[in-house]
């Protein structure tokens, strides 16, 4: 059994930023793209990121897996902080540590064979299989992941889009993680596909124990898969609950704002529905707005969301929420 | 209503180095003033490539034929010459991608304006003033300084705007928007579908809106039709195919969508994936992935069959699509 309170992945006041470059002589822009993330992760949950194009979303999943060094921070594993290991101590967590992408064929050598794409992870993570083994591994978790093992000599461009999405998490799971950060991993598929592919990462992840961290733009999917759900805006995290509190009741007004946008494929519910227009588009990340990033669109913004960010408070029942007006504001007016 | 837009019988043909793939086959279909027709399907559904043959916009190896009557004319096999009289200024079409339908290299007015220079003969200081009112139709803030700006300069969400600003600006009878809102961010997107209500209504524009969301659909579309495999297996009016669809490829998209509102268990998709055109299944071509086949469908293709008063399907299962029973 799991025990399910265990905190898998801790992240501690971490901060990311790019400098982008303005010319030879002139000082570089300071792109903050993660400012003060904390959060943790528990053994078997899914926890769902969400935002805009630009909120750093990506960023967050890259700086958990040491794809990116954060600038400051910490991110721990198990308790070990591993924002400062050496490469080749890295390397041994890896295996407890996977990604799944979006572009499934962009992400597949397509000079090696499909049992070599899935193989390759075991060469460098866990170099005592030998060969047999490692066969024998690869036609296991081809078969887990809804592929025929005789496909294991084709080549990626004989796939489609989904099967070629098994087989990036086929790569995925050879080494058998303990956790899944899955960057946009069906947002390039048709839609009966994409059913299948969340389908097929909720039976692994329920079968194998897995913990998954699921990156998407799509709220729809977001809450589908998630147990809960963590809101970003412009690098800074806004709210983070349960998936049905933050779906059913949001404390944020950006969530709600995000909400209101999401499609329903119900034509009367649909009709009904207005949409709370987002005045303008979201800030540059160069020049973010003072105090809370969001006021410059937020319908209840007043003089004093200028004047410091607003903290990341802990509701009770342990929902978090930053925006210092969420206790005098309505969010849900009665219909 | 008047139909602005008949279309029958419409093939469209793609020549390969030894074999020739169907990729759309006997479409029919009729567009009225100021409605929304929303076209679903997936890749490979032939979805794109009827508007692109409607257009004259198909790849030099692909050919149209059969009859787009925009009025008194068929668009289909009209020389590029002859169909630059109707593009851009009674029929116009806009792409998922704006930043590869805007030139880099000239300003926002100047290209918009060569469409009024153009089709109308406006003299550029008029164009210009039609091009800047328009942006502000279209919800552009700032449109006097936005048209001296170059596309890079703008986002993505208002790079679109800027594209239906410059399908608009000859209030075109019909406006093809082919995936319009995928690459935006959902409150970008509720801006622009908000936009299109707006422009049916207020310019009686005719609008085909071609998607895979059907969450898009449900919000602005009067009517949908469904294709698969080239050809369209159920069309009618929007609230009658989301709440009642008889085809079974229409009930089991409806079953694939998360839906925001509420959470299922388990989505339902369909198993399999879909045919390549050229490899076409006989007989149905979306019985390889139907859980209500039998004999008939293995062997001849359904046609496309009124039911009822509003619509059609192409299927020929008559009982009840009840899911839970065959699944």
């Amino acid at each position: 059994m799991l025990d399910r309170t265990e905190d898998l992945l801790k992240v501690e006041n971490l901060y990311k930023n790019f400098s982008i470059s303005a010319g030879l002589f002139a000082k570089p822009f300071e792109l903050r793209a993660l400012q003060d993330i904390s959060f943790t992760v528990k053994r078997g949950e899914t926890l769902g990121i969400v935002g805009e194009s630009g909120c750093g979303k990506s960023t967050l999943g890259r700086c958990i897996l040491q794809l990116l060094t954060p600038d400051q921070g910490r991110v721990l594993w198990l308790g070990q902080d591993i924002s400062r290991l050496p490469e080749a101590e890295m390397r041994k967590k890896r295996r407890d540590l996977q990604i799944i992408f979006q572009d499934p064929l962009a992400s597949l050598n397509p000079r090696m064979t499909v049992g070599e794409i899935i193989a390759d992870p075991l060469k460098t993570l866990m170099p005592e299989i030998d060969a047999k083994g490692r066969r024998d591994r690869v036609i296991r978790t081809m078969e887990a992941v809804g592929l025929l093992p005789e496909m294991i000599n084709r080549y990626p461009h004989e796939f489609s889009g989904g099967q070629a999405q098994r087989i990036g998490i086929a790569r995925a799971l050879i080494s058998e993680p303990k956790l899944i950060v899955c960057d946009e991993p069906v947002s390039a598929l048709d839609v009966s596909i994409q059913a299948q592919i969340l389908n097929l990462l909720s039976d692994l992840k329920e079968r194998l124990g897995l913990t998954l961290i699921f990156i998407s733009h799509n709220l729809s999917v977001v809450r589908h898969v998630s147990d809960r759900i963590l809101v970003l805006y412009l690098g800074r995290i806004v709210e983070l609950a349960d998936g049905d509190d933050l779906y059913d009741d949001p404390k944020h007004p950006y969530t709600r704002a995000l909400l209101t946008a999401v499609p329903i494929p119900d034509p009367k519910r649909a009709r009904q529905r207005t949409i709370e227009g987002l005045v303008g588009e979201i800030p540059s990340p160069i020049n973010q707005p003072s105090g809370c990033t969001f006021r410059t669109r937020c319908r209840f913004a007043e003089a004093r969301c200028a004047d410091k960010v607003p903290p990341l408070e802990t509701l009770p029942g342990g929902r978090r929420v930053a925006c210092i007006r969420w206790q005098e504001i309505d969010l849900n007016p009665g219909p | 209503m008047a139909d602005v837009l008949v279309v029958d019988d419409l093939d469209v043909t793609f020549q390969l180095h030894n074999s020739e793939v169907k990729a759309v086959s006997d479409l029919d279909f009729a567009l009225a003033e100021g409605e929304t027709l929303a076209v679903v399907g997936e890749s490979g559904s032939g979805k794109s490539q009827a508007f692109l043959s409607i257009m004259g916009l198909l790849a030099k190896n692909g050919k149209g034929s059969g009859r787009a009557m925009l009025g008194d004319t068929n668009l289909i096999g009209l020389s590029p010459g002859e169909l630059d009289r109707y593009r851009g200024k009674d029929i116009a079409m806009i792409f998922q991608d704006p930043m590869t339908s805007l030139n880099p290299a000239l300003r926002i007015r100047t290209q918009l304006g060569e469409v009024l220079v153009r089709h109308q003969g406006y003299d550029r200081e008029r164009a210009n003033r039609a091009v800047i009112e328009m942006l502000e139709r279209v919800g552009i803030p700032e449109p006097v300084k936005r048209a001296s700006a170059y596309p890079h300069e703008l986002s993505g969400g208002m790079r679109q705007r800027v594209m239906i600003a410059m399908a608009l600006l000859c209030r075109p009878k019909v406006l093809i928007a082919d995936e319009p809102t995928t690459a935006l961010d959902v409150t970008v997107q509720a801006q622009m579908l908000d936009l299109f209500k707006t422009l049916t209504n207020d310019f009686g524009t005719a609008l085909v809106l071609i998607t895979h969301d059907l969450g898009v659909v449900a919000g602005v579309a009067d009517r949908m039709m469904v294709m698969y495999g080239g050809r369209c297996i159920e069309k009618g009016p929007t609230d009658t195919l989301f709440y009642d669809p008889r085809h079974p490829y229409t009930l089991g998209l409806l079953h694939s969508t998360p839906n925001v509102d509420k959470r299922a268990a388990r989505l339902d998709p369909i198993q399999g994936l879909p045919p390549s055109l050229e490899h076409l299944p006989r007989g149905c071509a979306f019985h390889p992935r139907c859980a209500f086949r039998f004999d008939r469908c293995f062997e001849e293709r359904p046609p496309l069959l009124p039911v009822e008063d509003v619509r059609e399907k192409a299927c020929w299962y008559q009982g009840e699509l009840n899911y839970e029973e065959v699944a």
